[in-house]
């Protein structure tokens, strides 16, 4: 049937007949063929500049007059953020790294027309020196396991032709012509899926519980208020496939009777907001959203709630109120979301990610699902692996990999030459995990062990440089600012645990100072309402337990082992290797440093405040700290 | 009718009732500081907190927005209990030192002393008083502002609220603020004089003579012979 929105005429789809007819259609059809030069184009691809260097891609085709022969794909985030601006041209999978504007002139002459390599962009391997032409060769992505993140290169998160055209939303109508709702449900239920969010509750359990409540109107909600400094996959996943998502939506909805859908989005991820805009409005109009979806009478829509980015309103009940209008503050559960949720109805709330799976195990089965991961948690998971590491970027691994396979082998290992101290994994409520534990299989139920959560699974990756007293009183304030300051425990606890940090690492601090520390941990931990408060007191707590030794030299021998606590350390210049070449001097902003020319140069103490300007400029390793 | 049993006895409730309720009925007493039976849970203050058992796993929740539920083990008085409560006063006693409400509290739950730095908040955000005003006077002119350490409760953007009717029905419910101790502000906290105390100071003088700090050079927490008021 073609109706006309607008100027455009749109074809609404309404049988799975009908779909495989227009997808051929998509397939067949001269664009589709097309060999493509695919440009990550996520925010961080676009903060690195892609939007230029895919604008110096089309006007290089368009000088050559390739328009019929090479195509740009501005796709979403592809997971290499240490490569990026970076392209892959298909049908080869040729992989450039690091590109400027000015490189895309040269690619396309280069490759495009005369299929010859540029050796200059190609992506060298840190460790080895290796240089890699196709993007499948590349270790760190050939030790991935890339069930959701594969498709953001394949499709233009804008486009749902694109998505059509990779078979999207056929899932989808399958689940609608042969199976019942309970169906869907026990196919979830058997794959193993767990709640991607972080604490892990079976989805299909959840379903099930929202699916039996009785009442007329239910809710399902997507939950993309992603918050963790460092974790960037479900933005990723927002942003590069919406409809792989809104399709997950649509069959929790089949499943659970909800006839209408949220996607909680934080207003900080423009892009995700915009993509997943234009991905519903495209549904919309093919009928694929709205009423009676393919003639079957079964109704759902989806709406965008835009959040104000508080780190709070991640707790499913704090969204609710969010969403409701309502100050972010969490509430008592039981009653669940899944009996009393938005507005007092049924609600049920999964992450994006947990929601991208969900037409993937359908499409492929529970028993392909449940074959992949550990036997308590299954499937593939994404992680971010940010801060001292060689490949920083997005990497999907089975569940059950370990962070030794995870940091070494996908992230390259840690740059410039420095010792792995140890990961904080799960965000700020996750837990410092060292280097002794790198074995440790990752799944829900060994994090927990080692003190430390899922999360929404953040990876970052600390070096010897790193002070654990200072990392642990960057997430206490961070937590302390984004309680949302309803409990006692968590608003004072935190602030008062930053207090005790705060002393410790400016050399105030006392004896008794871990036993207090510890102690209102536990208070905070055990007595707080949400997720929020009962997992905040993880770094602490899990850094005493493996990095006491560096708690106590802070406390009694008043000194920072990795020399970062400003007040406990302090910077001289080393009189042999001193050149008198005045750089430090010149670029001291406190004019600390004074010497003359070709003489040894002296730091003023007094006047010193730390900045370590000095340390980065000197390049005869002059400059000391103690 | 719901069956559970709470401190070992076995209880019968109303579904719907809260672990708060049915304690208090059973006459076991539970501090709560942001509860009032006029307006709804609200579950802020953590003093409530009781210790239940869901299988192997004990949990502590605030019995004043717990639902009761069929077959649940609630302990109100446990080690742990106990233990969180006495934290938690500590943690309102350093912000909010010249209330007497929480020095009472203080007192009884035997806190000796305060190892944070004092800071005169003044303030427990148990949000009685935002509840009061929009559930009971139907006003809605003041609610909370900001999140985390930046909380405070204020009018709409700090301006005279026009929904204001200056009844004082939220200086009337707050439970800080307004029971104050009249001593100084003092350099050290924890006085607990007023009730640890018996004789009371009336007994001995005129006036109540209990100085916040000062405990001891009044001379009435030396237990004497009641003498003669003077």
């Amino acid at each position: 049937m073609k109706t006309m929105i607008g100027e455009e005429e749109t074809e609404k789809i309404r049988t799975s007949g009908e779909l495989e007819i227009f997808r051929m259609r998509l397939v067949d059809s001269a664009s589709s063929r097309t060999p493509r030069i695919v440009i990550s184009s996520g925010t961080c691809g676009q903060a690195r500049g892609s939007t230029e260097v895919v604008e110096s891609f089309q006007r290089a085709i368009k000088k050559h007059d390739l328009q019929n022969k090479i195509a740009t794909r501005v796709s979403g985030c592809g997971g290499f953020c240490e490569t990026e601006p970076n392209a892959v041209i298909y049908p080869e999978g040729v992989f450039y790294q690091k590109l400027s504007p000015d490189d895309a002139e040269e690619i396309i002459s280069e490759t495009v027309l005369n299929g010859r390599i540029v050796d200059r962009l190609l992506y060298v391997d840190p460790n080895t020196g290796q240089k890699f032409v196709h993007e499948s060769e590349i270790p760190f992505y050939k030790k991935q396991m890339r069930l959701l993140l594969a498709s953001n290169l394949l499709i233009e998160p804008t486009s749902i032709q694109d998505y059509l055209s990779i078979g999207g939303y056929r899932t989808f109508f399958k689940v609608l012509r042969d199976l019942t709702p309970e169906q869907v449900i026990e196919e979830i239920k058997r794959s193993g899926l767990r709640g991607r969010g972080g604490a892990g509750f079976p989805t299909g359990m959840k379903w099930d519980l929202c699916r039996r409540a009785r009442d007329s109107i239910k809710y399902v909600i997507c939950n993309a208020d992603e918050g963790d400094p460092g974790a960037y996959m479900d933005r990723s996943l927002l942003e590069g496939n919406p409809h792989s998502v809104i399709e997950g939506m649509m069959i929790g909805a089949y499943a659970i009777g909800a006839s209408e859908g949220f996607i909680y989005v934080r207003s900080e991820y423009p892009l995700a907001v915009k993509h997943s805009k234009i991905a519903i409005e495209d549904a919309r109009k093919h009928g694929l959203l709205g009423e009676d979806i393919a003639a079957s009478g079964f109704r759902f829509d989806i709406r965008i709630a835009i959040g104000a980015g508080a780190f709070v309103c991640g707790e499913e009940t704090a969204l609710i109120a969010s969403i409701e209008g309502k100050r972010g503050t969490p509430r008592q559960r039981p009653p669940f979301p899944v009996e009393k949720g938005l507005w007092g109805r049924p609600t049920n709330i999964n992450n994006v990610e947990t929601w991208a799976n969900v037409p993937l195990i359908l499409a492929r089965g529970a028993d392909w699902y449940s074959k992949i991961g550990t036997e308590r948690s299954k499937g593939t998971k994404i992680f971010s692996l940010v801060g001292k590491i060689k490949n920083t970027g997005l990497c999907e691994v089975p569940m059950g990999t370990t962070l030794r396979e995870m940091i070494y082998d996908i992230g390259g290992g840690v740059p410039d030459g420095k010792k792995f101290k140890a990961v904080q994994i799960g965000g700020p409520s996750g837990g410092c995990i060292p280097s002794e534990l790198l074995d440790l299989p990752i799944d829900y139920e060994s994090l927990t062990g080692a003190g430390s959560i899922m999360g929404s699974g953040g990876i970052i990756v600390l070096d010897e440089k790193t002070c654990v007293v200072d990392l642990v009183l960057y997430y206490i304030s961070f937590l302390e600012d984004e309680s949302c300051g309803k409990c006692v425990s968590c608003r004072e606890g935190l602030h008062r645990m930053r207090e005790i940090l705060v002393d410790i690492s400016e050399g105030r601090g006392k004896a008794e100072d871990i036993k207090v520390l510890e102690e209102v941990a536990t208070v905070v931990k055990d007595a707080s309402f949400c997720g929020l408060g009962q997992t905040a007191p993880n770094p602490v707590v899990s850094t005493l337990r493996y990095f006491r030794d560096e708690y106590l030299a802070h406390i009694r021998d008043r000194k920072c082992p990795a020399k970062v606590c400003r007040a406990l350390i302090q910077y001289s210049i080393v009189e042999g290797n001193c050149t008198g070449c005045g750089a430090c001097r010149n670029i001291c902003p406190q004019k600390a440093i004074s010497g003359e020319p070709k003489q040894i140069h002296l730091i003023d103490r007094a006047l010193c405040i730390k900045c370590g300007v000095c340390l980065d400029t000197c390049k005869f390793d002059a400059i000391e700290v103690s | 009718m719901v069956k559970l049993r709470i401190n070992g006895l076995d209880v019968e409730a109303d579904s719907g009732q809260t672990l708060l309720e049915v304690a208090r009925f059973m006459g076991i007493e539970i501090p709560a500081l942001c509860f009032h039976e006029g307006l709804s849970p609200w579950g802020g203050c953590r003093l409530c907190l009781v210790e239940i058992s869901e299988g192997n796993r004990d949990r502590l929740v605030t019995s004043c927005t717990y639902p009761v539920q069929e077959g649940l083990e609630v302990k109100t008085h446990s080690e742990r209990v106990i233990r969180t409560r006495k934290v938690i006063v500590e943690l309102l006693l350093s912000s909010c030192p010249s209330s007497k409400t929480i020095q009472d509290l203080a007192a009884k739950l035997g806190v000796q002393k305060v190892r944070f730095t004092i800071e005169h908040d003044d303030c427990i955000y148990c949000g009685l008083c935002v509840r009061m005003c929009s559930e009971q006077m139907n006003a809605k002119a003041i609610g909370f502002v900001n999140r985390g350490g930046k909380t405070k409760i204020a009018t709409a953007f700090d301006r005279k609220s026009d929904d204001c009717r200056r009844c004082g029905a939220c200086m009337y419910i707050c439970p800080a603020c307004q029971l104050r101790c009249q001593g100084p502000e003092p350099p050290q906290v924890v006085c607990g004089g007023c009730l640890s105390l018996e004789p009371t100071c009336l007994d001995f003088y005129p006036d109540l003579m209990c100085f916040m700090g000062t405990k001891g050079e009044c001379g009435t927490c030396i237990r004497e012979e009641p003498r003669k008021k003077v």
